[in-house]
């Protein structure tokens, strides 16, 4: 086995511009599976069977194909649809989307664990619907589910080199694309390896340190 | 679409499934001894255990199957058949995430039960095998259906290294019919009706063991 320092040294400017690729889409994708995802969980709070019945339909079909082929899906058919968009773009909205099936799940399970209690306080004091929601349950239910959703920013970050497949240059992009320029495949694969691990362990450290501040 | 097309994606169904159940295989064989190492005795194998995991659930699925197929053969001069690299590489990553499954069961079964074969004179060994696992494998059925359903869709990845599955054979017939939306949801459709299946087999398998239990 041979390991060559001057590959990894070169390799290095390319790792930072791809993860600066690979943060960008992980923000982004975040922003669109929390906002997503908490509209799917309301919307399953419907009295009316013909919202919460699709609704469970497309999540459930979402989160049970996998990303990879949802993100073909969204790269080739759009663009026949006459939907024009950047290969960032539809990598963020399809990471988002499909995330946002899992996000859902979490926030539902978060406005179930409010107590009754706060639903019957808020009628006591004839609260609107609205107020209801925004003043007394989703600030409970949105503490309450914070670590979870952590866990699944940590899961979204590891399925970003997906987007590699429709031509963005996140890491796994670079790493490649560098090989190819290269002939050389150990390093720079290697490289990208550990820093996704640097990344990620931190980031499960910091969740479960907020999962026990919130558990006293 | 023609009956040739159909036979492209058919074949690649197959090897969906072949590369599933392999690297379910693998994974569960993973999950369990790396499981049952993370609560043993000794500090220095739970350790190890814990690096294992840590490093395993911390790298993307794809960047291990990039460095399986791509790294492993010139470094330790043996090249693995595609079958082969995709079931390391997938049985390596999600039975890592197997490994929190079987170690948080273990954990939830009664103290006392370990202790009342401690008192019996079992050796650990016996107490794992005829006490621990027998009560703490109904408990892990219902992640394992999640975590098959997360290594389903993670066998798409295959693809990307030209491997001939499901997600492949969609790409094949993307090139030959220059039209993508109805391949694609039919390969949507195949994959969902898969998970289906495998829900419905898991949760089959849990009513099952529970009922041994009781």
């Amino acid at each position: 086995m041979t390991w060559d320092w001057d590959a990894v040294r070169d390799f290095l400017p390319h790792l930072w511009d791809g993860l600066l690729v690979t943060l960008q889409v992980l923000v982004l994708g975040s922003l669109i599976s929390f906002t997503l995802g908490l509209v799917w969980a309301l919307l399953m709070r419907t009295p009316t069977r013909w919202v919460r019945w699709p609704v469970e339909a497309v999540t459930e079909f979402v989160r049970d194909t996998p990303l990879l082929v949802q993100l073909f899906f969204l790269f080739y058919v759009l663009p026949e649809w006459g939907i024009a968009a950047s290969a960032l773009t539809t990598g963020v909205v399809a990471i988002g989307l499909h995330y946002s099936t899992y996000t859902m799940q979490v926030y539902r399970a978060g406005i179930e664990a409010v107590p009754p209690g706060q639903w019957e306080a808020a009628t006591a004091l004839s609260l609107p619907v609205r107020r209801t929601w925004t003043a007394v349950i989703l600030p409970q239910a949105v503490r309450r589910v914070v670590p979870a959703l952590g866990n699944y920013v940590i899961a979204m970050l590891k399925d970003t080199p997906l987007l590699m497949t429709i031509t963005v240059l996140e890491m796994l992009g670079e790493a490649r694309l560098f090989s190819q320029e290269h002939f050389q495949f150990t390093e720079p694969l290697t490289v990208i390896g550990v820093a996704f691990v640097l990344i990620s362990f931190p980031a499960s450290l910091l969740v479960r340190a907020l999962e026990r501040r919130l558990a006293s | 679409m023609t009956s040739g097309l159909w036979e492209t994606v058919l074949r690649g169904v197959w090897v969906t499934v072949q590369l599933l159940v392999f690297s379910a295989l693998l994974g569960g064989v993973v999950a369990f001894v790396v499981g049952i190492a993370r609560i043993h005795r000794r500090r220095s194998v739970r350790f190890l255990a814990g690096c294992y995991t840590e490093v395993f659930r911390g790298t993307s699925a794809l960047v291990m199957i990039f460095w399986v197929y791509f790294v492993l053969p010139p470094a330790f001069g043996w090249q693995l058949v595609p079958m082969w690299a995709g079931t390391l590489a997938l049985g390596l990553t999600y039975g890592a995430y197997g490994t929190e499954i079987v170690r948080g069961a273990l954990n939830a079964v009664e103290p006392a039960q370990g202790e009342g074969g401690i008192a019996l004179g079992f050796t650990p060994w016996q107490r794992m095998r005829l006490i621990l696992l027998p009560q703490a494998v109904p408990e892990m059925i219902p992640s394992f259906g999640n975590l098959l359903i997360e290594l389903l869709k993670g066998t798409a990845l295959v693809s990307v290294m030209g491997m001939g599955d499901l997600a492949f054979s969609g790409n094949l017939v993307r090139l030959a019919l220059q039209e993508s939306a109805e391949i694609y949801s039919y390969i949507l459709v195949i994959y969902f009706v898969i998970a289906f299946l495998l829900t419905r087999l898991m949760r089959g398998l849990e009513k099952r063991l529970k009922a041994g239990v009781a």
